[in-house]
């Protein structure tokens, strides 16, 4: 008997004889099958760029570059530019960010550093289920509860103090630029506020210490040693909610007011990268028009990809692999 | 392509005639291991004897856990691992191109330093675990074999009222008791233990060895430990590693009280560890 | 600094307390069988209900665990268990960076693969947009998921002689499970609000849905919809979908944290 027969004859007379090779294809495949589903990421990417690009060929070609400067978006003529949406999208996540910013990391040194124990893992809960809220009952809510309640008690007020300033000048009918600013300003916080959270547990308790020993107050000791040690990574926090403010469409159609506008008033309806593809593409009639809204998705997909990029760069040198961003 | 499982119609005698005589369970020639560049055991040669117990001593880095996972093919987990020599077992080429390694485990069993009893699974779904992902699907042969690990294993008295209760339910002492039943459930004809008792408290590390002490009858035992007093009381044959290198190795008796090596003597005697 | 940091606290949960308050406010009353059971009436007529948009959803959920959960669950364990590190880094950054694509985007492109060669808006191109919008979610919680089972249940395993294969499914798979379907969960509960992809994939219909190749509503969809009407009678029944869409979320994202809790033990 050579060697393979002996050892299957002679093989666990208790647990079964087994055909040699029979794992190594099972092992095989099974490896082969979840290296498949694995790449299946590299091939949703790919896909994802090469229908963008194909459906955006024929806007491309016509309006080459100035399709991101002209600022003309007229289906009836045929004219597109992404300029006002480039635009709008800008300045709404520039409100959110002005307005969350401080809130979120305001909230996560109060839950890192003075809450009462008890207090935090109940407030982190909150905190994480106002991020599951979905976009269109935020935009409903936001339409119909806090829009008019802006428009009655805020903007009023803000246009008699502040309206020497271009920025809160003319009429506004509710629906507008500030109101999608603070609706993306709720949506921004959670993600902001989580990350800002692991952000500063993540500074070392040496750092604290330290500046305890040197005498510090409390709140010296938070600004001294733990914001600024902790200034990158929460930066790549504000990044990082910028990117999910650049990509939100629901919330932002429903609050925004629709219309493609460049100026300086907040108080004005406007227009975003994603509203306008929400708003108009089942209604596109002409192939340029629906190639030029595919063209607006390209832009909001370079733009979303660089912005998520820095933020985790900026994650990664802060603190390492370890601090995970959700989404 | 499906396992082909054939089962003896009743369970066989463990032990031929034949190999209660005289034969190495395990003979080991020249086997070198290598991670990468690194040269973790060098040229080793020795006979493991069947039905006796082999310690493997020596200071932490002197290989003997690698040594012993060179004997179920247990060191290729790590992906750099590469061999060279010769290992039998009762005189068939372990490391032969056409071997799996999982026929060579499933005749070289394996129980671990830290007890890890699968945590979903019940105690007695633990110890047929071994069957039962091979194919066995017979529940006589199951329960018997069951009982039959439990007693080998010393256990049997203690679960025998509570064999669906989760595994993780047990004490320390007998979550080991439960993972030595689990290897023996298999049937190998070689049990490999590495740092067995080290995790346990004395009483559990005595049953331990007690049970050891009854399972050589009808194994083959190569056990790993760091203390030296339960190499010179549980085993028949010891062997030193150092550096990777077996400096000495012969009965029990003769390595702990007039070892021919002045290395061996430093170490049994405490002079470095 | 105390007080204001408290503040700013408390700012930041009044919008969830608010929507809350005022989705069960306006939406409560409007909860009736009719609301699960009938399907929309048609403009000027009172009553009627969002069952079809209910059931839509539920389809589309199904559609997308089936394209989700598999290719997700599969890649993450070729992550864990078998990649190599450099190999394993690409595949988790390209799943970043599916994570982070506007889900408006993908409903483009999934217009472009599916609805355009079908000629017409589907509940499959729905639940395929929503399926693959989960793969890089599920893969990702998967591979987090199995790196927290110790190697020694896999060695153990291996010792015993049992094919890698089968340790890994029956062992590894089956000690992770809990935390597996807790990210399989999470990332429906995802999925079940989106409404932009939806848009022109599944794109909506005022009927019960019948096969899978004609448009289908959807609760979010409805939502949306309605939420523009003029009439009253829509208007009410979309914050009753709102708030039934809304405990839908919130009870999977709670029993999921329930189910970990009990498990991990809760760090604040």
């Amino acid at each position: 008997m050579n060697t393979a027969e002996t050892i299957i004859t002679r093989a666990t007379p208790g647990a079964g004889r087994t055909v040699i090779g029979v794992s190594r294809f099972g092992d095989r495949a099974f490896e082969w099958l979840t290296l498949l589903m694995a790449f299946s990421i590299f091939v949703l990417i790919a896909l994802i760029g090469f229908e963008l690009f194909r459906g955006a060929t024929p806007a491309i070609r016509k309006f080459g570059w100035h399709f991101l400067v002209s600022g003309t978006w007229n289906p009836v003529d045929g004219v597109f530019s992404a300029l006002p949406f480039i635009f709008g999208t800008l300045v709404t996540s520039a409100i959110a960010l002005l307005l969350a910013v401080p809130l979120s990391i305001a909230t996560a040194i109060f839950l890192t550093e003075l809450a009462p124990l008890w207090l935090r893992q109940p407030l982190i809960i909150f905190i994480e289920l106002l991020a599951a809220i979905p976009s269109v009952i935020l935009g409903f809510w936001g339409s119909y509860v806090m829009v008019p309640w802006l428009h009655i008690h805020i903007y009023p007020l803000l246009r008699s103090t502040l309206g020497f300033l271009p920025f809160f000048q003319g009429q506004d009918s509710g629906p507008c630029i500030l109101s999608a600013g603070v609706i993306l300003a709720i949506m921004v916080i959670p993600i902001i506020t989580s990350v800002s959270r692991e952000i500063l547990r993540s500074v070392p308790g040496l750092q604290r210490e330290a500046a305890y020993a040197l005498g510090a107050t409390r709140w010296e000791v938070t600004r001294i040693a733990v914001l600024s040690y902790a200034k990158r990574g929460l930066f790549g926090a504000v990044i990082l909610g910028l990117g999910r403010a650049l990509g939100e469409t629901m919330a932002v159609t429903m609050l925004i007011g629709n219309v493609p506008y460049i100026g300086l008033s907040v108080f004005k309806p406007g227009q975003t990268l994603a509203s306008v593809i929400a708003n108009e593409f089942t209604e596109a009639i002409t192939r340029l028009h629906t190639s030029a809204l595919f063209e607006v998705g390209l832009v909001l997909l370079g733009v979303t990809l660089v912005v998520n990029a820095l933020a985790r760069l900026l994650l990664i040198t802060f603190a390492g692999p370890s601090v995970k961003p959700q989404n | 392509m499906n396992s082909v499982h054939v089962l003896p119609a009743a369970v066989a005698p463990h032990q031929t005639m034949e190999q209660k005589s005289t034969n190495a369970a395990l003979a080991v020639r020249n086997l070198s291991v290598f991670f990468g560049t690194n040269e973790v055991l060098k040229r080793v040669s020795l006979d493991i004897a069947s039905n006796a117990v082999t310690a493997i001593i020596g200071p932490s880095g002197c290989g003997k856990s690698t040594f012993l996972r060179s004997l179920n093919r247990m060191h290729e987990l790590n992906p750099e691992a590469r061999m060279t020599g010769e290992i039998r077992l009762f005189g068939d080429d372990i490391y032969a191109s056409i071997v799996e390694p999982v026929i060579v485990r499933r005749r070289v069993g394996m129980v671990f330093q830290k007890s890890n009893p699968f945590p979903t699974m019940t105690i007695s779904e633990n110890v047929t675990v071994g069957l039962r992902l091979n194919g066995v699907r017979d529940k006589k042969i199951l329960t018997e074999r069951t009982e039959q690990s439990l007693r080998m294993a010393a256990l049997w008295d203690e679960v025998k009222d509570r064999l669906h209760a989760p595994a993780i339910s047990l004490s320390g002492g007998q979550q080991q008791r439960l993972c030595i039943a689990r290897a023996l459930a298999v049937q190998p004809e070689v049990l490999l233990m590495d740092e067995p008792a080290s995790a346990l408290d004395p009483l559990a590390t005595s049953k331990i060895e007690d049970l050891i002490l009854e399972l050589k009858k009808n194994y083959t035992i190569v056990i790993v430990t760091h203390n030296m007093q339960q190499a010179a009381r549980a085993s028949d044959f010891t062997a030193f590693f150092y550096l990777g290198e077996l400096v000495e190795f012969g009965a029990t008796t003769k390595i702990f009280t007039s070892p021919s090596q002045k290395r061996t003597e430093d170490y049994v005697t405490g002079r470095f560890g | 600094m105390q007080v204001v940091a408290f503040i700013c606290a408390v700012l930041v949960i009044t919008p969830l307390l608010l929507v809350f308050y005022h989705l069960t406010k306006l939406g409560f009353s409007s909860i009736n069988l009719a609301f699960f059971t009938q399907l929309p009436r048609a403009v000027g007529e009172t009553g009627g209900g969002m069952g079809n948009a209910i059931v839509g959803t539920f389809i589309l959920l199904v559609e997308a665990a089936v394209i989700g959960v598999p290719i997700g669950v599969l890649g993450g364990v070729f992550l864990s268990e078998y990649a190599a590190v450099s190999v394993s880094w690409w595949v988790r950054f390209g799943a970043d960076i599916l994570n982070g694509v506007p889900s408006i985007v993908w409903g483009l492109v999934v217009y472009a693969l599916v609805v355009v060669p079908m000629h017409g808006y589907s509940a499959l191109a729905g639940g395929i947009v929503l399926g693959l919008m989960m793969v890089p979610m599920v893969m990702r919680a998967t591979e987090e998921v199995l790196h927290l089972v110790p190697g020694g249940y896999r060695e153990a395993s291996l010792a015993l002689g049992i094919s890698k294969w089968r340790t890994i499914l029956q062992i590894v798979v089956r000690t992770a499970l809990r935390g597996i379907v807790t990210g399989v969960l999470l990332a429906l509960a995802r999925v079940a609000g989106e409404t932009a992809p939806l848009l022109f994939t599944a794109f909506g219909n005022p009927y019960w849905p019948r096969n899978l190749t004609q448009p289908v509503a959807a609760l979010p969809l409805q939502i949306f919809d309605y939420a523009y009407s003029p009439y009253d009678d829509w208007r009410r029944q979309a914050w009753a979908g709102a708030l039934v869409l809304l405990l839908l979320v919130l009870f999977i994202n709670i029993s999921v944290r329930v189910l970990t809790r009990e498990r991990w033990g809760a760090k604040p």
